[in-house]
């Protein structure tokens, strides 16, 4: 017993030829938040969509308890407490707000989250579930994506760029319920381009530079320079610009 | 009085083309699947029911108790083996191979039944019909299969908006990889769509072999109306379908009633026209073209 809830160990997920994730390692720990930074195409997204078995990972392994699922399917990961609030938001478009969470909550694990106890998060819904999810504002409509992962009651939630495209007050007002949802059992992973976000919420924050670890810590113990390096990648940022050289 | 004749044999017609189509309209909207074999299932089954179901004893008039589960069945285990590995290798696999399963399935009957035509034997009740009007008959047989229409798309409807699985199987419609994020199993929401695909058309089978004679070749014909109905009404919409159905039947008992030759024509020409007018059709959605 090590106390490791979710254990990713040596992890690489390519994408056709390119190597978007490159042996990976990390633990999630009961209660924890724990925030994946990294720049646009590090592998954050892979990373994610993989531990909810939508890639295939080339080799590694994914435990939850001790137990690898890298050979379950999407929805038997659901059932075993992992749920992805997927980038984009993906509502069912068609359907009304509260038939998207009653969707999630078809398969539900057995816990704390009923879509009244969603409700009760997120006051506005009741009055509007009625409403299609196009009709909806990308805030509502991020907020109704967390709910229908809620619902499935996860031990894990992976939540993945909630602040995209979305207004500053929004971004803050959705990521004040983190506490709430932590309280309520749930340990979650974030993927962030938002460094501030990101370390903001996090116990830990690991960060990703073209698929590979570039830094791990506790936010209080890392610099800024230290981030800012780890997210560019050094060279990047030191390196002065070459000099032309002479013919 | 001629023309309204004309347009209550289309509406009549136009149910069991409803009928005949929404299975069609599920497979797409659902699995993304075109299935051309849609037609000749619906003639297996009503061969079925003509030479299987008199063998344990059951007369041809409730063959349909026995066969349009049984085709569910099917239904579910085609789409689980053949249908699905197709659809894992790429969409243009899934149409070469239900036009390869239509050409089996033509050709076995062809050999096992020969071109004869047959009907679903339901004895004097063929020739029955109301006559409300001096030249207006309406055919029980006929009148029948519209109300049995009628119900299988309300029963469908209800099913799909008020039921979990029914939502499951919009879910999955709508964006595959959220439904699978929400714990749906999506190979086995495509059985159940593929399974309700078979039942239904396999009653419109036998339907057909009660209004009139089938032979080994009858489904592709049948296919074709089917696509022009889902096409008219709207790709997606139950009761799209039904209307698209019934402005085919009035449109091809029109044609028909100018001159018999035109029967055919005049079904294409109104569906050519909805293509051109209004591409997503009566009660499609845009978004349903992307």
């Amino acid at each position: 017993m090590n106390g490791a809830l979710l254990e990713v160990r040596n992890l690489t997920v390519h994408h056709g030829q390119l190597k978007a994730v490159d042996d990976v390692s990390f633990t999630l720990n009961d209660g924890e938040v724990l925030a994946i930074i990294g720049a646009n195409g590090a592998g954050k997204s892979t990373l994610l969509r993989t531990i909810a078995g939508l890639h295939r990972a080339t080799s590694g392994t994914i435990a939850v308890d001790g137990k690898d699922l890298s050979k379950m399917s999407p929805h038997r990961r659901v059932q075993t407490g992992i749920s992805l609030v997927p980038e984009g938001r993906r509502l069912f478009e068609s359907m009304t707000l509260e038939e998207n969470l009653l969707v999630g909550a078809y398969h539900a694990r057995k816990g704390p989250f009923t879509i009244e106890r969603i409700y009760e998060l997120f006051d506005w819904m009741p009055e509007r579930r009625r409403q299609r999810a196009w009709q909806l504002s990308g805030g509502e409509q991020q907020a109704v994506s967390i709910g229908r992962a809620l619902v499935a009651n996860p031990r894990i939630l992976l939540l993945d760029e909630l602040s995209l495209g979305l207004a500053p007050i929004v971004i803050e007002r959705i990521y004040t319920l983190v506490p709430d949802i932590v309280a309520n059992g749930v340990s979650i992973l974030i993927v962030e381009q938002d460094v501030a976000q990101g370390v903001a919420m996090a116990d830990r924050v690991h960060c990703l530079l073209e698929g590979r670890t570039s830094l791990t810590g506790v936010p209080a113990d890392l610099t800024s320079e230290q981030i800012d390096h780890a997210y560019f990648g050094a060279e990047l940022s030191h390196r002065p610009p070459p000099e032309a050289v002479d013919p | 009085m001629t023309w309204t004749n004309v347009v209550i044999q289309g509406i009549l017609i136009g149910g069991f083309y409803a009928l005949f189509a929404c299975g069609l309209s599920l497979m797409f909207g659902v699995l993304k699947v075109i299935n051309l074999a849609h037609g000749d299932i619906a003639v297996v089954a009503a061969y079925v029911a003509v030479f299987v179901t008199p063998r344990v004893h059951l007369p041809e008039v409730w063959a349909f108790l026995v066969v349009v589960p049984l085709f569910g069945l099917i239904g579910y285990i085609v789409q689980r083996t053949l249908i699905q590995k197709s659809i894992d290798r790429d969409p243009f696999t899934t149409l070469l191979v239900t036009f390869g399963l239509s050409v089996i399935i033509e050709n076995l009957l062809l050999e096992i039944y020969s071109a004869n035509g047959q009907v679903v034997n339901i004895g004097s009740l063929i020739s029955r019909s109301w006559h409300p009007a001096t030249i207006v008959y309406i055919s029980y047989v006929s009148l029948s299969v519209l109300g049995v229409a009628v119900l299988v798309l309300a029963f469908l409807q209800l099913f799909l908006s008020r039921t979990g699985l029914g939502r499951l199987i919009r879910a999955v419609a709508d964006d595959r990889e959220a439904a699978q994020l929400s714990g749906a199993n999506y190979r086995h929401v495509f059985g159940i769509a593929a399974a309700i695909a078979f039942a239904t058309v396999a009653l419109a089978g036998i339907a057909y072999g009660m209004m009139t004679q089938f032979a080994p070749t009858s489904g592709g014909v049948n296919l074709l109306f089917a696509f022009e109905a889902v096409v008219i009404g709207g790709i997606g919409s139950l009761w799209g379908t039904l209307v698209g159905g019934v402005a085919l039947g009035v449109a091809q008992q029109i044609g028909a009633h100018i001159n018999p030759q035109y029967q055919v024509l005049a079904g294409n020409l109104l569906f050519l026209l909805v293509l051109a007018i209004r591409p997503q059709g009566l009660f499609g959605k845009k978004t349903a073209l992307a």
